[in-house]
């Protein structure tokens, strides 16, 4: 029988110790309704979710359900809307009681006197050409003032069809402005014209991030492996899709059977009484899905499944050590 | 001090659920190794964990806290954690 450490030599098999027992339990909160863009193939707003459900106002109400979510074994907030930043004392009920992942588009600068070691992510969809197409203006030349050289923020580079080729200029920018960064595809909910993916783009795509991680390897949080799953919407043979995904909300999942999946992940309106389906749009197609952070579950969760020789196992810790370092459970 | 035959028992039960519920290939109860690690060695996750537990309960008709997961480290850590749970709920 394959056992870890019959798969494993010595330095491989204390990275997988590293991780093995870190069990993160994260699950995603709305912070707000409300958002200061209104881009062009954001899933919350292009599939109606800033009105499923009204705000919770009252901020005692939002550091009670933060105990809760601790109470419940919630280890890691990861924050979405609308715009969090637009809500500070509400991004400080989670941040003041967990492990806080804030996702930003970075035009408003968190106050680092007050939130000295939070995780920020600043979305960025492209260049300034696709900035301005999808999201009205360049949020980068703003954002990237804003975070300059911030050890606890990185940019999660939504890379589009039309940045094949282009995506070593946006990455250099990142790498000048002191800033780490993760790449993930998009998944085009609102069918811009262009900007849906082909077979023979999605294999280019795969060897330019493949490229990028090579040539900047202490700017680019990847992994190679990721860069297979997500491009090809496979792992280990199998096709992603809703029978296969990780991060469906736990009390909504009537699937049968029941895949490998986040334990207790819920994602919560702002309300903090609605649950979503799961961690992005219910409207999407699940298998065009191309969000990132499920990708990443996906094979997180099928740990088991990567025990069948060394390198799928080796690939599989890649992916577990790629997302602990995005929410800062090990160190870049 | 020698394994008792109910003590043996109780670990090749386990092991025989362990081997069934995460359809565990050319490994047999009596050579599951009861002192293997199942996190660093078998690649056993909290999932798979909640899945043996929940046989188990019924099995055994005891109550496993999620909060104990971690101490149940080996197939022997999991029958002494059983053994004391029945033994506490006959003295209940």
């Amino acid at each position: 029988m394959q056992t870890v450490s019959t798969l494993l030599s010595g330095e491989w098999y204390e990275r997988y110790r590293a991780i093995s027992r870190l069990n993160m339990r994260s699950s995603i909160y709305d912070v707000t309704n409300r958002c200061n863009l209104r881009c062009k193939g954001c899933f919350f707003f292009s599939s109606d979710e800033h009105t499923a459900a009204p705000e919770e106002t009252d901020i005692g109400r939002w550091e009670a359900f933060v105990e809760k979510e601790q109470a419940r074994g919630v280890n890691l907030a990861i924050l979405i809307g609308g715009e969090p930043t637009l809500y500070l004392d509400r991004v400080a009920a989670f941040y003041k009681r967990l492990p806080t992942y804030c996702a930003t588009n970075g035009l408003i600068k968190i106050p680092r006197d007050r939130f000295p070691d939070m995780m920020v992510g600043i979305s960025l969809w492209g260049d300034e050409e696709d900035e301005k197409l999808l999201r009205g203006k360049d949020a980068f030349s703003i954002s990237s003032k804003n975070y300059a050289g911030d050890p606890y923020t990185y940019y999660l580079y939504t890379i589009t069809p039309r940045q094949l080729g282009r995506t070593e200029r946006v990455i250099k920018r990142i790498d000048d402005a002191g800033l780490k960064v993760h790449m993930q595809l998009l998944s085009n909910d609102e069918g811009v014209e262009g900007f849906s993916w082909t077979p023979s783009q999605l294999a280019d795509i795969r060897a330019e991030m493949d490229a990028m991680l090579a040539q900047y390897p202490r700017t680019v949080i990847s992994c190679r492996y990721y860069h297979e799953v997500i491009t090809t919407g496979r792992m280990l043979g199998r096709p992603f899709g809703w029978n296969e995904c990780p991060s469906v909300t736990e009390p909504l999942d009537t699937r049968d059977p029941r895949p490998k999946r986040l334990i207790r992940f819920i994602r919560w309106a702002a309300d903090l009484q609605t649950m979503h389906r799961c961690c992005t749009s219910a409207t999407r197609d699940c298998r065009t899905c191309k969000d990132g952070a499920a990708h990443m579950s996906w094979v997180m969760v099928n740990k088991r499944d990567h025990l069948r020789s060394t390198e799928d196992l080796q690939n599989w810790i890649e992916v577990y050590e790629m997302f602990a370092k995005l929410y800062k459970f090990l160190p870049w | 001090m020698p394994e008792s035959k109910e003590a043996r028992e109780l670990v090749l039960r386990i092991a025989e659920i362990i081997i069934g519920e995460l359809k565990l290939e050319e490994i047999t109860p009596e050579t599951f190794d009861p002192d293997m690690d199942l996190v660093d060695e078998l690649g056993v996750d909290s999932m798979d964990l909640a899945t043996v537990a929940l046989v188990l309960q019924d099995e055994y008709g005891v109550f496993i806290d999620e909060d104990d997961y971690p101490t149940l480290k080996t197939v022997r850590l999991i029958a002494e954690y059983l053994s004391a749970k029945m033994a506490a709920g006959k003295n209940a």
